[in-house]
Parts: C-alpha cells; sequence; structure tokens
C-alpha cells in the first residue's frame, strides 16, 4: 500500500506530462489528479489505522560501494504517517484547486498547452516528496531533498516567459544548494563515523557519536554536535531559516497552487522534519539544538516584521511561513519535537488554506497582487472571505486560553511557547520572548491582510473591482476541506502531539521508561542498545515510580519509536506545569496585534502612512528585508562573478596560456636562434632535441639501473 | 571467440581501411554510403562488445580475455581487460554509433572525416584493452593524431591554433611517459602490464641532482606518468588547452573528447599510477587531492564568467574531471568506485551537453550565449532535454551525475576534510553555471529576430539522446549495474595498495601517518 502512494503520483505525472498528446489535455490532468487522491485517500487509511510499529519496504538496490550499502526502500512510522497525509492531502487539494487556478493564465498565449505540464510537475514534485518523506536512509532523503528542489525551480519557474520567475527559480536552487552544502558534508560525515547511512544503525551508535570527537577542518569537534549542525544547516536551506531564507519571498514568482503546496504546506517543513527525524542524534547535540532554537527563534521574529510592511499579499504569507517554521524550529530545538511536528501538520491546513484563498483573491482580480489595489472585496467574494477568515483565526491562535477549545494554530502554537518556556535554558527563555513578540506580529499582520483585502473602500482599478467574482467550486472545494483541517486538526490531536507523556509515547510508539524490558525483545537494535536503556530504564523508572504513575517518562534506545527523547529530556511534562501567564501570553499577544490591526486599518486608515513617514529608515529597512538580498548579491554574488572573470583571463589567459607561451615563444626561438647560428634552422633544433632526449635517457637508466 | 577484444577493437580500422582504399568520389551517394559504412562498423561494434560484457566474470579480478602474440621486434601484442577497463570499452562502443549519426549532416570530406572517427574508435579501445606498456602507449599516443586532424580540418575559425595547442601540450606530457616507461622496462625486465603490476618498484629514499627524493624511484615514475595523464584529464593548471580545444571541435569531435579521450587520463592513473607506484601516488596524493579541490572551485567559477557555450561546458568537464582524481588518490573502494562511476556518467553526460550545444550551433552557427534566449518557446523538446541534462550535470539524485560525484566526496572525506570541504562546494557553483547557463540560453520571451523561425529538434536528434537518457537514469536509479562490474577489481586495488603501503614501512607508514594528519 505504501508502495502504491509512493508510486502513483509518479505515475501520474508521467501519464500527464508525456501522456496528455494521446489522451488529451483534460484527461492527462485528471489522472494525475485521480491519482493523487488515491494516494491520499491510501495515505489515511495508513495514519489512521497505524499501529506504531515501524515497518520497512525494501524496493531496490541504490548505491553500493564497499562498505556502503544504500536501498530505494520505504520507512513507515508515525513521523512518516503524518508527512504522508500532509503532503497528499494538501497535493491533491491543490492540484483540485488548479482545475481552477490555471484555466486561463495571460503569461501564456491562445492555444499553448501549459496546463498538462503544470500538472505534471505538481505530480512529480509530490513524488519527490513522498520519497523524502519515506527514506529509510540519509541518502534517499538527499534524494528526496534535492528532488523537491528540482520541482520547487521547475515550478517557481514555471511562467517561463517572466524574467523575474527564471530569477527567482534560480535563486531557490542555489540557495537551497548552499544548504544541501550543509547536508551532504553532514552525510559524509556519518557514513565516516558509523559506517553507514542507514536511520537504524545511525540511530543506535548516536550515544557513541555524543563520547566521540572527529577531526574536522581546523580543530577536533564533538561527534553528534557536529553532524547535527551540518544536517541542520541543510534543513535551514530547504525551510527558508535566517541567512538561507532570501528565497522563499521570491519563490512567490511560482503560480498562486505552487506556493501553497511547495512554500507553505510542503516542501519547506522538510528541515522541520529532518530534525525530527533525527531526533535520536539531536537529543546527544545539545550544542546544534541550541544553536536551532536561536536561529528559529530570530527567523519567527526577523521574518514577522518584515512581513508588517509587505504589500504583496503572496509575499506576506511568504514571511509569514518562514516566521512559522522558525517556530516549528525553536520546539524541535528545545526538543519537543512532537510539538514541531503539531505546528508542522496544523500549520500546513491553515497556511495552505491562506494561500489557496490568497489565489482565490488574486484569481478573482485578475492577477493583481498589490494589497492596496484590494478593498471591500468581502461581498464579492463571500466563500474566500469565510475561508480566509478561519485560516486568519487559526494561524493567530484563536482559542479560548487554559482549555481545549479552540482553531488548530491555537493549540499547536501554544504547545511550542510553552516549550521554549518550559526548557529552561537561556536560549529557551530567549525563544520564548521572541516567539511572543512574533506572535504579536503575526497577529498584526494577518489581520492588516484580512482588513486590507476585505473590508475598508475598494482601491485601485476600478474596472477590475467590477469585474471581481468568486471563484468555481474546483477552487472552493479545497478551501471548504482545508477549513476543516484548520478548524478542527488541533482539537483532534492536541493529547496525541501534546498530550500527556504515555499519550504521546503512544502515539509515536515510544516505549515508556517502565516499559524497556519488554520492547527490547522485538528488534536487534533495541537487545543491541539494551545496555544503555537499561541504564535509563533504572534511572527512570526509580524516578518515574517515586512520582506516581501520572507522570510517565519516555524511554527507549535512540530508533526505539519514531521520536526520541533522552532521559533528561522532560520538556513536555514541565510544559504542562507552566505558569499561567505563560500560558496566556500567546493569546495576549494575539489580542494585542488584532487591536492594532483593527485601529490601523480600519479605525484610521490613514495611520500607518504617518508613521511610515514619521519611521522612514525603520520602514524602509523592514520594506527591504533588512536588505539581506542587496548584502548578499554585495559579498557573493558580484564578487564570484568577478573572481570567475578574473581567473578566466588572469589565470588561463595570462598566467598559465602566457607561461606556457612564454616558454614556447621564448624559448625555442632562443634555440633556434643558436641553431640558426651554429647551422640552418629548423633541423637542428630536432637533432638537439634528440640528443638531449638521449642524454636523458641515458641519465634515466642509469638511475635506474642503480635502484636496482 | 578467444580473440574478442582484437575483434572488437579492429572492426572500426577495417571499416575505414575499406572506406578508405574503395570508395572513391564525393558525390552525396558517395557520403551516403562513407556515412552508412562508418555507422555499421560502430554498431556492429557496439553488438560484438555485449558479448563481451555477457561474458564478463565480475567476481573474477585477473585480466579476462586476455591474448597475447608475439608481435614485431620482440614485441608483443597482449589484450585484456579487468573490472576498472571494461566500463570504459562499453563506454566507447556504445558512443561511438550517436557520435557517428550526430555527424549525419556534414558534408565536407565526408569519408576523411568518418575514417578519422573509426580510426580513433580502434585507437581509444586500443587504450583501455591493451597490457603491454609498448603498445598502449602507441595506442595512446596515435590517438592524438586523428584528433588532431578533426579538430584541424573540420574545426571552427580558429581550429589550427586549438589542434596545435592540443597537441603540443598532450604530447609533451607523453614524452615524459616514455621516458619512464623505459625505465620501468629496464627495472622490471618486462612490459607486460599484468606482470607490471605485481613487480615492486623500488620506494627506498634516494637523491638526484642533491635533492632528497621521497619514495625514490617510484615518485619519479608516477611523477613522469602524472606529467601525461594531468595534462589528459584535464587536472589544473595544465587544462587550458581543453576550452580551446573544445570550442574549435566539430560537435562530434567534441562529444568523443569530452567522453572518451579525457577518461584515458583516469584510466592511466588507475592502470599505472596507483597500483604500480603506491608509495610515489602516496607521497604525492596530498599535491594531487588539493589540485583536484582547486580545479573544481575555480574551474566552475571560470565557468560562470563565459560567454561561450562550449566553452561553459568544456570549465564543467574539468571541474567534473576534478572529482575523478580526487576521488582516485582518495584511494578508498568509495573514492574510486566514485571515480570511475564519474568518468562512465560523465561520457553519458557531457557528450550529451556537447550534442546539445550541436543542436542549435546547427541551426544558427554560433555559440554565443547572448546570441540565444528565449528557445523554451520554439523548442519544448529541446528544452526538457536541456533541462535533463543540466540537472544529471548539476549531480541531481536520481541521474547519474549524482553517483560518482557523491562516492567521490564521500571518499575524500575520509583522508581529508579540507579537501571535501573544498569540494564539496562544488555542489553549490555547478548550480550557480549551469542553471544561469540554461535561463539565458532557454527561458524568457524569445525576442531575437534571429531565432523567430528555429525549428525544434529533428526526429534523428531526438534519437541520438534518447540512449543517452536512458543510460544516465538507469544508472542514476539503478548504479549496481556499474558497482557490481568494478566493485571487485577495485576492491583488489585498493587492497594490493594498502597492502604495500604496510610493507613500505616504517618510513612510508610515517610519511602516511603525517600526511593524514594535515
Amino acid at each position: 500500500m505504501e508502495t502504491i502512494i509512493l508510486f502513483a503520483p509518479l505515475v501520474g505525472a508521467i501519464l500527464c506530462g508525456f501522456g496528455w498528446r494521446i489522451v488529451g489535455e483534460k484527461a492527462g490532468m485528471v489522472i494525475a489528479t485521480g491519482l493523487l487522491f488515491l494516494s491520499a485517500l491510501l495515505s489515511w487509511i495508513v495514519f489512521l489505522s497505524f499501529d506504531g510499529h515501524m515497518e520497512q519496504i525494501q524496493i531496490l538496490r541504490w548505491i553500493e560501494s564497499g562498505t556502503l550499502a544504500t536501498d530505494w526502500a520505504i520507512r513507515v512510522d508515525r513521523l512518516t504517517a503524518i508527512m504522508l497525509i500532509v503532503v497528499t492531502t494538501v497535493s491533491s487539494l491543490v492540484h483540485l484547486y488548479s482545475f481552477g487556478y490555471m484555466a486561463h493564465d495571460n503569461h501564456f498565449r491562445e492555444g499553448e498547452s501549459y496546463r498538462p505540464r503544470f500538472f505534471a510537475y505538481l505530480s512529480f514534485f509530490t513524488f519527490t516528496m513522498l520519497a523524502l518523506v519515506t527514506s529509510d536512509n540519509l541518502l534517499q532523503m538527499f534524494f528526496g531533498w534535492e528532488g523537491v528542489g528540482v520541482a520547487s525551480y521547475l515550478l517557481i519557474g514555471f511562467y517561463i516567459r517572466k524574467p523575474s520567475a527564471g530569477a527567482a527559480a534560480m535563486k531557490a536552487f542555489i540557495v537551497n544548494r548552499v544548504g544541501d552544502f550543509g547536508f551532504a558534508l553532514g552525510i559524509f560525515g556519518l557514513f565516516f563515523l558509523t559506517d553507514s547511512v542507514d536511520f537504524d544503525v545511525v540511530f543506535a551508535s548516536a550515544p557513541e557519536l555524543a563520547e566521540t570527537n572527529v577531526t574536522f577542518l581546523w580543530q577536533q569537534w564533538n561527534a553528534a554536535n557536529l553532524i547535527a549542525f551540518l544536517l541542520f544547516v541543510g534543513a535551514m536551506g530547504k525551510s527558508a531559516q535566517l541567512f538561507l531564507h532570501t528565497w522563499l519571498p521570491d519563490a512567490m514568482e511560482g503560480p498562486t497552487p505552487v506556493s501553497a503546496l511547495i512554500h507553505a504546506a510542503t516542501m519547506v517543513t522538510a528541515g522541520v522534519f529532518l530534525v525530527c527525524r533525527m531526533s535520536p542524534l539531536m537529543e546527544f547535540a545539545p550544542s546544534a539544538t541550541t544553536f536551532i532554537v536561536y536561529i528559529g527563534a530570530f527567523t519567527a521574529f526577523f521574518a514577522a516584521t518584515v512581513g508588517l510592511v509587505q504589500n504583496d499579499i503572496k509575499r506576506v504569507i511568504a514571511y509569514s511561513t518562514c516566521s512559522q517554521l522558525g517556530y516549528m524550529f525553536v520546539a524541535a530545538g528545545v526538543g519537543m519535537y512532537s510539538a514541531a511536528m503539531f505546528h508542522l501538520l496544523t500549520h500546513a491546513f491553515f497556511k495552505a488554506l491562506l494561500f489557496l484563498g490568497a489565489g482565490s483573491v488574486i484569481h478573482g482580480m485578475h492577477h493583481e497582487q498589490d494589497m492596496r489595489n484590494y478593498g471591500a472585496l468581502r461581498q464579492k467574494m463571500p466563500m474566500t472571505f469565510w475561508a480566509m477568515m478561519i485560516g486568519t483565526l487559526a494561524i493567530t491562535g484563536v482559542g479560548i486560553p487554559l482549555t481545549y477549545i479552540g482553531f488548530a494554530g491555537f493549540f499547536s502554537k501554544d504547545a511550542i511557547i510553552e516549550s521554549a518556556y518550559a526548557a529552561g535554558t537561556p536560549a529557551g527563555m530567549l525563544g520564548f520572548w521572541l516567539l511572543v513578540i512574533a506572535a504579536a506580529m503575526t497577529s498584526f499582520y494577518s489581520w492588516r491582510l484580512m482588513f486590507m483585502t476585505f473590508f475598508g473602500q475598494a482601491r485601485g482599478d476600478k474596472h477590475t473591482h467590477e469585474h471581481a467574482h468568486e471563484s468555481p467550486m474546483t477552487m472552493l472545494i479545497p478551501l471548504g476541506v482545508l477549513s476543516l483541517g484548520a478548524i478542527f486538526a488541533g482539537m483532534v490531536w492536541m493529547s496525541s502531539f501534546f498530550g500527556h507523556t504515555d499519550e504521546v509515547a503512544e502515539f509515536y510508539a515510544i516505549p515508556l521508561a517502565g516499559e524497556v524490558h519488554a520492547e527490547a525483545g522485538h528488534g536487534e537494535v533495541a537487545s543491541e542498545a539494551e545496555g544503555h536503556g537499561d541504564a535509563a530504564a533504572e534511572d527512570h523508572g526509580a524516578g518515574a515510580m517515586a512520582e506516581g504513575a501520572h507522570h510517565a517518562a519516555f524511554g527507549g534506545a535512540p530508533g526505539d519509536g519514531a521520536l526520541y527523547f533522552g532521559p533528561e529530556n522532560t520538556v513536555l511534562d514541565d510544559a504542562h506545569e507552566v505558569p499561567t501567564w505563560v500560558k496566556l501570553s500567546p493569546f495576549i499577544a494575539m489580542a494585542l496585534g488584532f487591536v492594532l490591526a483593527w485601529v490601523f486599518y480600519i479605525r484610521q486608515p490613514d495611520a500607518p502612512r504617518k508613521l511610515a513617514e514619521n519611521q522612514p529608515i525603520l520602514y524602509r529597512f523592514l520594506l527591504n528585508k533588512w536588505y539581506f538580498d542587496e548584502i548578499y548579491d554585495a559579498i557573493f554574488v558580484r564578487p564570484a562573478l568577478k573572481l570567475g572573470k578574473f581567473l578566466w583571463k588572469k589565470g588561463d589567459g595570462t598566467v598559465i596560456d602566457g607561461g606556457v607561451n612564454g616558454v614556447a615563444m621564448g624559448i625555442i626561438p632562443f634555440f633556434t636562434r643558436l641553431a640558426g647560428r651554429a647551422q640552418s634552422g629548423y633541423i637542428f633544433t630536432y637533432v638537439a632535441a634528440m640528443v638531449l632526449g638521449i642524454v636523458v635517457l641515458v641519465t634515466w637508466m642509469s638511475i635506474a639501473g642503480g635502484a636496482q | 571467440m578467444d580473440n574478442l577484444l582484437s575483434i572488437i577493437t579492429f572492426i572500426p580500422a577495417i571499416a575505414a581501411a575499406i572506406l578508405a582504399l574503395f570508395l572513391r568520389g564525393n558525390d552525396p551517394a558517395a557520403q551516403k554510403n562513407a556515412k552508412w559504412l562508418a555507422m555499421i562498423a560502430t554498431g556492429a561494434t557496439f553488438v560484438v562488445s555485449l558479448f563481451l560484457i555477457a561474458q564478463f566474470e565480475p567476481s573474477n579480478t585477473d585480466f579476462q580475455f586476455v591474448e597475447e602474440r608475439s608481435w614485431m621486434m620482440g614485441l608483443s601484442y597482449k589484450m585484456g581487460v579487468d573490472g576498472i577497463s571494461i566500463l570504459f570499452v562499453m563506454l566507447t562502443t556504445f558512443l561511438m554509433p550517436l557520435v557517428i549519426w550526430s555527424a549525419w549532416n556534414v558534408n565536407v570530406r565526408v569519408k576523411e572525416y568518418m575514417i578519422a572517427f573509426l580510426l580513433l574508435e580502434t585507437l581509444m579501445l586500443g587504450v583501455f584493452c591493451a597490457l603491454d606498456l609498448v603498445l598502449f602507449y602507441l595506442f595512446f599516443e596515435a590517438g592524438l593524431i586523428p584528433m588532431f586532424l578533426i579538430i584541424g580540418i573540420w574545426g571552427g575559425a580558429n581550429r589550427i591554433y586549438a589542434a596545435f595547442k592540443f597537441f603540443l601540450y598532450t604530447f609533451l606530457g607523453s614524452v615524459l611517459m616514455l621516458v619512464a616507461m623505459i625505465a620501468m622496462y629496464v627495472d622490471a625486465g618486462t612490459t607486460d602490464i599484468a606482470l607490471l603490476l605485481k613487480h615492486e618498484f623500488s620506494s627506498g629514499g634516494m637523491s638526484l641532482f642533491g635533492m632528497q627524493i621521497v619514495g625514490g624511484l617510484q615518485t619519479l615514475l608516477f611523477l613522469a606518468f602524472f606529467a601525461s595523464f594531468a595534462v589528459k584529464m584535464p587536472m589544473w593548471p595544465v587544462h587550458t588547452w581543453l576550452p580551446d580545444a573544445h570550442v574549435q571541435a566539430p560537435t562530434a569531435g567534441s562529444v568523443v573528447l569530452a567522453a572518451v579521450l579525457l577518461k584515458m587520463g583516469g584510466y592511466g592513473f588507475l592502470r599505472f599510477s596507483l597500483p604500480m607506484f603506491p608509495v610515489g601516488s602516496d607521497v604525492m596524493a596530498p599535491l594531487v587531492l588539493w589540485m583536484s579541490a582547486i580545479a573544481i572551485v575555480y574551474t566552475s567559477l571560470v565557468a560562470m564568467a563565459q560567454e561561450d557555450m562550449k566553452k561553459l561546458i568544456a570549465y564543467s568537464s574539468v571541474a567534473h574531471m576534478g572529482y575523478v582524481t580526487m576521488g582516485i588518490f582518495a584511494a578508498n573502494q568509495q573514492g574510486i568506485d566514485g571515480a570511475i562511476f564519474q568518468m562512465i556518467s560523465h561520457g553519458f553526460v557531457s557528450g550529451a551537453l556537447f550534442l546539445i550545444v550541436g543542436v542549435i550551433y546547427d541551426r544558427m552557427h554560433t555559440r554565443e550565449i547572448d546570441a540565444y534566449g528565449g528557445l523554451v518557446n520554439r523548442m519544448p523538446a529541446y528544452a526538457l532535454i536541456f533541462m535533463f541534462f543540466t540537472m544529471a550535470n548539476v549531480g541531481l539524485p536520481g541521474t547519474s551525475g549524482f553517483v560518482g560525484e557523491f562516492l567521490t566526496l564521500m571518499g575524500i572525506f575520509q583522508v581529508n576534510t579540507w579537501v571535501a570541504v573544498v569540494a564539496t562546494t562544488g555542489l553549490i557553483l555547478s548550480a550557480c553555471y549551469a542553471l544561469w547557463l540554461y535561463r539565458r540560453v532557454m527561458l524568457g520571451d524569445l525576442i531575437k529576430e534571429s531565432l523567430k523561425t528555429i525549428t525544434d529538434m529533428s526526429r534523428r536528434e531526438r534519437a541520438i539522446f534518447a540512449p543517452l537518457v536512458v543510460m544516465t537514469l538507469l544508472l542514476g536509479v539503478y548504479p549496481a549495474l556499474v558497482t557490481d562490474l568494478i566493485g571487485p577489481s577495485v576492491e583488489a586495488l585498493v587492497g594490493n595498495y594498502e597492502t604495500a603501503l604496510a610493507e613500505h614501512a616504517p618510513d612510508a607508514a610515517v610519511t602516511a601517518a603525517e600526511t593524514g594528519d594535515h
């Protein structure tokens, strides 16, 4: 069944991409979409019927060399199952949505067949993304990792005639490759240290790595920290974290369904998935995870500040995505992988919803994306309005504090903020405050988007506004389905992702501290690590016993469950015990953001302009996204091009060729002149060369003879 | 069929002789006959070579299909293949029919053109099959002549300069190799490669003109061979002949040059340098590794600055060959497996890229990147093929380009992390130059008046790419096709290398430890 889930989209991509010439455009698109819905259906069956036991399916041998042996294989555990439903659900809905959204496109000429290509790319993307999340080793993960990069490249650059799209596509691929540079080094390092890239082996040797030092570049490093850091660099690229985030806003050049699927719900969360997948390693890499918290927190903060002032509706949501990914990394960094996955899941629903809603607005407004030209669209597009409203309520985290009633984001975001506080480390505290501030800003820019788009006066081109229309059913149905997710996902899965330890443990099939002995019989890995597990079990078994049955603790060896929590990791328990003001803080921040947005965009619509005029430097700093693009251009792009030119003209031209020519043009005429003096011309040169050659030969023979 | 290798090697030569002796005239019919005969001969060579690979036993690490005959002047004619060489034979026989087919539209001196390619094929196959030093040297050097002629006669405007540069660079390197071969004969008393592989060349320190030479004779021999193979490869900084040669060569010539001729250098390292002079290799490895790493970064940066499509791809070739030398001198299983894989893959990918340039060169007669733009509007099939091989060139997992790059990097990481990190930046840089090329040539609106009538690929052109696409994908998804064949031979090679180094202890062990520390 998992094999069908994985390969159905690939088959769809091939049939649609190449077969549409035979079966027709429409049929090709229907086939691709149908196969994805099949995939999604099966994924839900897998997710709901999943009993927690990890399953591995080997498909084909892949790269083998000496002790390196990798397979194309599927690994299904809870993490995979979560990702399966996220990817296939959003993807199938986006396919459906694209029937409406891509029906007419001004970027293409009359009669051009661009739609099958679009659907084929979408399906191909889904296949590579599934390959990423189902991988059983790091190398296959890298395949998916780069595969989604290519699909993203193709889709960002889908408007082939638009120069900015081509530039954005290239930028996305290259910045991602910077991350992949780290990821690849991490894989090399892991193979060097553990002689394998299979998850099972790597997880089992994680405790050992924590004790190992390895020489890398100029000094000795702790192996676990080094590898975790390198892998995280890959995650930073893919998940658009600070310093490697610059590609994500530009990626909005792609069609909006692409932004919803790739740049909000799935691909960009691959980095979070990687960190969670590597939780057995991360637990042994305290320095690396601290770094993850810092990067995540600063990204959440930075992206939210930029989101405050953007006017392009898609860019606002893009920065919002960037910011929300920062949240997830904070959670993963403080050791609450489960909360990170929770936010990943809920975010996939509400962010895809917001993007598709924005797409519906853009579609209805004839591809106008500037929010300054929107306004009062509530009546023209009621369904879209309500969908966007639900998305906004979800992302800002609306719910009733201290209860279990609220929109999806209410649960997952609060879970992260509480975990950051509960971590108790300086990084955690900083993360907590930055995230709370970011929550206020999230609320502000989300409501700003709503107010500017749907409320107030109609601005911009009158003609466009008169012809603004609600989108067709193919686009509204996906909005409806995702709305359900944005409303209920939090309430339904709260206890599985962020409930009591025993609930979470059951969900991820993590053995509890007292159960290690029972689990040990299950697999070789467990028995190999039994010694370690025993120690942990006894430590914690005793602790758990003392505190009573309610405080069950995670146990097991690295790799036993879908996630691993080290013996010292009590963040989950602590997070439930945080002071009430901490639990209320995100709600207060959210309310504050809402009120401010209301004042700025409903009550006093000229306040934003005045503020911008009063603070021109700050405004331009934010509007220009902290000048990251300009700085990178000045320190990387242009110098690289200049250096290339310099090496070519001077290095290759003057030094190497010049040197060789100099020798040739200098010495040979010199000899010729010599020759000319003695005899006449070239023949002599050859004779001289021959004589010289013989001398060299004789010398060599004597040396060789001497050596014998 | 105990002379299978000779049959494979000499079918093209016989066809060339037939063409030379019996084909008269230069009318279209005669041209057509010449092309068809060349096609049939190269096709037949490929078919026969399939028997070779079918009967080849990967687990046997000795030479197989060995033929030995006495020859003139006491020399012997000895041929054979093992896991290291067989794939190069296959690569050559596989590509040559495609090369001939790609030259279907040539109409200048067609007969001679075909003769040159047929002879070239024989000589290239000879290099990979020869098991005798003299025979190897003959094939190795003689191969220069047809290539020299192909560039010099059928090349572009500046062909004479490029042809001489090509010839002189590669020939000068070879002279030193000849000297070394004579020294080897004197030392070992045989020119049989199989025996030389078992011979232990002296590795005791010696002094020459007052200089202490670590590794002694082995280091000197290594350096002499290195001069030849490094130029052939080509390695930085003796690579500058390659861009010029590629730019001036006709498309088919570029394809052969990139896909097969460059591999002779890598093959030479694996056949001679590493197994015969292990101590010398070990002494010189840090230098070679750094040269490789610099090559990857340097030529990638230079590639970014190029304005000529062929030059860009030529520089990209040099960068990819950097991975090969790096993998070979990492001297472990992953490194060498990766190096061989990279060479095979590069044969398909760079060959295809030069064909891709050829497709539009045939239409517009310029390779200037700025002369193009927006081709995707009129050439969708071409855009797809170009995209595919661009991705293969940047080493996308799932294509053959990935496996070699990744394995060589994995190999080097175990030896020297500095080199590994520098070389891994090639991952980023290759994406920069390759995607930028694609964007400038293919994407955007088609505004240039001259391109308004350009046509998409013909059926023949598509058919030429089909096998290359299949191989690139197949090897990327199921690399065991290659690694199963080369694995045991490489394992033996690495094993022998390490034993030789261990035997050379203690003083080699000290140097090895020192170099390992750096």
